[in-house]
């Protein structure tokens, strides 16, 4: 069933989606998206509900900074453009351009990264623990999650670039790449929801 | 084209605990959830040997909450789910002509972590204390504050594991279900409980995640200090009820949705009919599945919302009942001028229909929120849902065993047996659970551990303790009636009720390996039927003779849902179990265990699975024309 | 195979119990089938009209139901292939406009009643306040409006509206008095509950916390005693005069030590624990050790005797409430402490 959709040896257009199994792939992977953007939208309802109870810890608006947040928005976003390179580039059947373009948005996601964990290493200098408040619970607890999903991102894309220079494009990994650049793109639109329900409405006094 | 890799096929129990196969994987479903259904029985008896006379002490107040607690847990996520799940795994891809579901993989590994998930709940009576703050688990009963001992941190990671198997499941069917239809099976000629598992599988998809952050919060409230719901913290107790019921009343369509699947089948099967008003049963699933997704707040009348919100809730409760009277009504229009008979299966596709209305109505009554005022946490509450749940969910699924039976395991269960299961579970049933109505109404509230004397709620405690003991005799017949059946030979046809009308009854029974040699061509609703009027004997085949592909088997979701449980224990006794030099012993202990679980995918990831080919000489007989 | 054996053997149990429907229309001081106040009365007649309207459909499927099963059952030999219907319009609008009209007959006065009971008399001047706190495992009921602090029986004017206002010193608790009205939840911090009900008639009304909030949930049993205007007045008086220590001056000296560093009487001692001043009068201690000369059940018995009972093993009575191993009592001083409080009583009826 897999392997048998060469067609004259060349890789068909869209070679996600040549087998049943690339194709159940990104169905499964849709509905997951689904599930998913329930579980965050609990998640910022907990947030909305307690954001106000910062009982002795500093307040939204005294704690972001619009600026390093911008940075790390602009990282993030970027990479979702160099994901979109990316299955552009799957759809060429250019496999080293896709590789070009998962190794530049792995590199933004890292350093997406590393700018969180300074911006939560700061907060807890200045006395905005996990432990402090309701307020802080939830804000760690929400942005963390999406941070968790970067970091695995991160590890994922980057096993699936160690396969592609493997194995090659194929349509065993063409849906691979695929999939995980749908779920580069849902962390990203995450983020965008998270910048504006947690950042820029915190900065509203 | 041959593929030279070799063939991995394993025997005993390693093909057991490596199987992608749908059809073993419902075994595998159905033997567990029915240990667990015997465990959550035992804790109903004695439950209601504690209560069958006033001040009694047969078990102390702590276990007696502790019972509850885990009565209402196993049997909802342990038990019900579960046998569901079997029928859903051994039933769907039958029905639909396919292969087996989208994702095998995933299915096993939903398997297993729901099985360690149930375990590592029930370890917690053997370590100190079963969690005691109830199913719906409130805060701040349930926080560190008021429950010190480790009982409600297995309920959070227990349910957790467990839930993780669920969502894989609903994620598996609603893509199985979408890609994988023969050729002709158009939605709308799908079976009902198809449609009854695919909008089962959406509503699992969307409510388990919100169970998901909600176990998240409390496990971080009292594992990591966190201030969800603590009120000295600023957190809000009221807001777990709004995430648990979020979850919570959703799931209780979950449980029921496929018990409708069941009952059109049987009920249609058994009357020589097809389905009455079959695209309004459609229509009428749909709703009831939307609209369990605006009525969480029914559950919270009591909570002080405000009438705004009462209001509301309580008329968006009330509009469920329309979608459910027109199934309620095509049933009974089903049977009208059919030729009925009353096989085990169908004597609980029949009794379910006036018990489950019971249970139904009183549904309605308690969607009218003054009146809740008086039912809310009251024995009213306690008949209601069990009159729904067992009455319908158990009742729907025994039928669903009994119906499914001989393409399960390729023999018939013995009908003498089944009669006798169904009256002693039936009567049991109605004696356990309508006098508790009158006893929610006099004044009992629920979850007491015992009541005073003289209050009026002798008698009638009594006689429904008597009559959980009669389900617990109707449950053994039951098993009683399973075991016996496996020392027959195997030797049901396809059809062995001869009246079957969907695609299931046109293959082998068991179903072989492979489960269609060739894949079908369906023609119309009831697609085995219509071949059967049009003076065929079988299915016309979609495709020629081939060598069949499939999936390979694979030890790695065990090993995923171990590395989860000992996560679990890592987490649940990191405040217990010291250091290890500088590290926290828990702490690391979770950490090994979600690295092998983390391990493993990497592993699936970077091991690609090209499965293996069954060849057109290893398939049974011969096959027809394309 | 369905025969008038089966279906007798079907109905006969549902009679019997429909029997029972008549029969249990529980007690006067406890069942919601035998309202005895006006909010309690309203949401029985919604009970009422919502069991009449489903009781109909009920009767309306089981009819259905055994009509078609027994007319339509197989008869041996028979194999026939019935007709296949697809459906039926007419039929299916009828049942699903039905039912919506039945929603309609029971909606609307459902709303009204959820806008009627919804109404606020805290700032009511005609009506008495009463803050209720719950705790593990005993109810606090303070009168702001007289400054008074009582707790497990709650003394109400007959006919006056009692503006009822809840929270929770620790877990969420839910405070029931069925014979009265339908019940609130008591949450924690500031998710405060109100909710009002008046008892016309004279008696003592047993409440129950109808949330799970520990061991003792089910034993968490309170009451509410409406008297006439008269007496009424005369106890908000009694309670606030000043309360004797015991006589006895070891008793007094143990009493002071090891109760009021919790409890209070009159004046002296702690607020964090159930008020004693009047516990003599009271219909119960602990909530669930009924005070009756004429003991019949095992947990009733004389003041005196469940006094006793419960200070020298509350565990025992009540598993997991606070007074457990909170204290030593020598037998001298555990039978002076009992004594003394089976004696302060309130003279107010």
């Amino acid at each position: 069933m897999s392997a048998h959709s060469h067609v004259d040896g060349h890789l068909p257009h869209e070679p996600e989606k040549a087998t049943l199994e690339g194709r159940n792939k990104i169905l499964g992977f849709w509905l997951f998206l689904g599930g998913e953007t329930v579980l965050f939208g609990t998640l910022f309802s907990v947030y909305l509900a307690l954001r106000d109870q910062v009982l002795d810890g500093k307040p939204a608006h005294e704690l972001f900074s619009l600026p390093l947040t911008a940075l790390a928005t602009l990282l993030l976003l970027t990479s979702s453009l160099t994901s979109v390179f990316a299955v552009h580039a799957l759809h060429k059947l250019d496999n080293k351009a896709l590789i070009k373009w998962l190794v530049v948005t792995v590199l933004l996601g890292i350093a997406f990264l590393i700018l969180e964990i300074y911006e939560f290493y700061h907060y807890v200098h200045e006395g905005h623990g996990f432990t402090t408040s309701a307020f802080s619970s939830s804000f760690y607890t929400l942005v963390g999650f999406h941070g968790a999903h970067v970091a695995f991102g991160i590890v994922w894309i980057s096993m699936i670039i160690r396969q592609l220079s493997k194995k090659g494009l194929t349509v065993v990994t063409a849906p691979k790449v695929y999939v995980a650049g749908m779920y580069w793109h849902f962390i990203d639109v995450v983020w965008v929801f998270i910048f504006t329900v947690v950042y820029l409405m915190g900065k509203v006094v | 084209m041959s593929h030279t890799h070799t063939v991995k096929r394993y025997s005993g129990l390693m093909d057991w605990l490596t199987t992608v196969d749908h059809k073993k994987i419902g075994i595998l479903y159905l033997l567990a959830g029915g240990f667990f259904f015997l465990v959550g029985g035992l804790e109903a008896l004695l439950i209601r040997v504690q209560l069958w006379k006033p001040l009694n002490d047969f078990v102390g107040a702590d276990t007696y909450n502790e019972l509850i607690t885990m009565h209402g847990t196993t049997m909802i996520f342990l038990a019900a789910m579960p046998l569901l799940f079997a029928l859903m795994n051994a039933v769907i891809p039958l029905q639909i002509g396919a292969r087996d579901v989208a994702f095998p993989f995933l299915n096993s590994l939903g398997f297993w972590t729901f099985f360690f998930g149930g375990v590592l709940l029930n370890i917690s009576w053997f370590t100190g204390g079963a969690p005691d703050a109830g199913w719906t688990s409130y805060v701040p009963l349930a926080g560190t504050t008021y429950s010190a001992n480790h009982g409600v941190d297995y309920y959070v990671l227990g349910l957790q594991i467990a839930g993780i198997g669920t969502l894989i499941g609903g994620i598996n069917f609603l893509a199985t279900i979408i890609n994988m239809r023969a050729p002709g099976m158009t939605f709308m000629r799908m079976p009902m409980f198809t449609w009854a598992i695919f909008i089962t599988s959406a509503l699992i998809l969307f409510a388990f995640p919100a169970l998901t952050v909600g176990l998240v919060a409390l496990m971080f409230d009292r594992i990591f200090s966190a201030n969800f719901f603590n009120p000295s913290g600023g957190g809000n107790m009221v807001l777990w009820e709004h995430i648990f019921w979020i979850f919570g009343h959703p799931e209780v369509y979950i449980l029921i949705l496929p018990a409708f699947g069941i009952i059109s089948e049987v009920i249609s099967t058994f009357s020589r009919k097809r389905l009455f008003g079959y695209s309004s049963m459609v229509f009428a699933t749909m709703l009831i599945g939307f609209l369990g997704f605006m009525v969480w707040a029914h559950h919270m009348f009591t909570t002080g919302l405000g009438p705004i919100a009462n209001a509301l809730f309580s008329i968006a409760t009330m509009l469920i009942a329309v979608p459910t009277g027109i199934k309620i009504f095509n049933w009974i229009f089903t049977m009208w001028g059919g030729s009925i008979k009353f096989t085990s299966a169908n004597l609980f596709a029949v009794g379910f229909i006036p018990t489950f209305v019971m249970g139904g109505v009183t549904g309605v009554m308690l969607a009218a929120a003054p009146a809740d005022f008086q039912y809310h946490d009251s024995y009213f509450v306690v008949a209601h849902f069990h009159y729904v749940i067992v009455g319908g969910l158990v009742f729907g699924i025994f039928a669903g065993l009994h119906y499914w039976w001989p393409k399960m395991f390729g023999r018939i269960l013995n009908e003498t047996l089944g009669k006798w299961t169904f009256w002693t579970f039936f009567i049991g049933f109605h004696m356990t659970f309508f006098v508790q109505h009158f006893l929610g109404l006099m004044g009992m509230p629920r979850r007491i551990w015992t009541y005073l004397d003289g209050l009026g709620f002798n008698e009638m405690n009594l006689i429904s303790t008597i009559g959980a003991v009669l389900m617990g005799v109707g449950t053994i017949l039951f098993l009683l009636n399973a075991i016996s059946a496996s020392f027959k030979p195997k030797n049901a046809g396809n059809d062995p009720w001869e009246d079957g009308r969907t695609l299931e009854w046109t293959i082998p029974s068991p179903a072989p390996e492979y489960n269609f040699k060739q894949t079908p061509l369906v023609r119309g609703y009831d697609a085995f039927w219509k071949e059967k009027m049009d003076g065929h004997k079988g299915m016309t085949p979609a495709e020629p003779i081939g060598p069949i592909h499939m999936p390979s088997p694979s030890i790695l979701p065990f090993f995923m849902s171990i590395g989860l449980f000992i996560a679990g224990f890592g987490f649940m006794y990191a405040r217990n179990w010291g250091h290890i030099g500088p590290l926290n012993t828990g702490y690391t202990v979770a950490v090994i265990g979600l690295l092998i679980t983390l391990g493993c995918m990497a592993l699936r990831s970077i091991k690609d699975d090209h499965g293996f080919h069954i060849e057109v000489h290893e398939l049974d007989d011969k096959g027809g024309k394309a | 195979m369905m025969n008038r054996w089966q279906l007798g053997k079907r109905l006969a149990p549902l009679m019997a119990m429909m029997m029972l429907v008549l029969a249990a229309c529980g007690r006067e001081d406890l069942s919601a089938l035998n309202p005895q106040g006006p909010v309690a009365e309203e949401q029985f007649g919604l009970m009422k009209l919502a069991i009449t309207i489903m009781s109909l459909v009920v009767i309306i499927v089981f009819a259905l139901t055994f009509y078609v099963i027994i007319r339509y059952r197989r008869r041996k030999g028979d194999n026939k292939v019935p007709k296949q219907v697809e459906g039926n319009h007419k039929l299916e609008i009828i049942w699903t406009v039905i039912p919506i009209i039945l929603l309609v007959i029971l909606g609307v006065p459902t709303v009204q009643s959820v806008f009627n009971l919804s109404k606020d008399y805290s700032n009511d001047p005609d009506a008495v306040q009463v803050i209720v706190t719950s705790h593990q495992y005993w109810w606090e009921f303070e009168y702001p409006q007289y400054g008074i602090k009582t707790a497990q029986e709650m003394i109400i004017p007959a006919g006056k509206t009692i503006s009822i206002s809840t929270k929770s010193a620790d877990v969420k608790h839910s405070f029931w008095i069925p014979a009265l009205a339908g019940k609130i939840d008591s949450n924690a911090a500031s998710n405060e509950n109100k909710m009002y009900f008046s008892a016309p008639k004279t008696g003592v009304y047993l409440g129950k916390c109808a949330e799970l909030c520990g061991p003792s949930h089910g034993l968490m049993d309170f009451k509410v005693k409406s008297v006439d205007s008269a007496s009424f007045d005369r106890w908000v008086a009694a309670i606030q005069e000043p309360v004797a220590l015991p006589s006895d001056p070891a008793v007094a000296a143990a009493f002071e030590s090891k109760c009021l560093s919790c409890h209070a009487v009159g004046d002296k001692g702690g607020p964090a624990f159930p008020n004693l001043t009047g516990i003599g009068s009271r219909a119960s201690v602990g909530g669930i050790l009924v005070n009756t000369d004429d003991p019949e059940y095992s947990n009733e018995g004389s003041v005196y005797d469940n006094l006793y009972r419960w200070i020298k093993d509350p565990e025992a009575v009540k598993p997991g409430n606070l007074m457990s191993d909170a204290y030593d009592l020598t037998e001298q001083e555990l039978q002076g402490i009992s004594q003394y409080l089976s004696e302060l009583t309130l003279e107010y009826e």
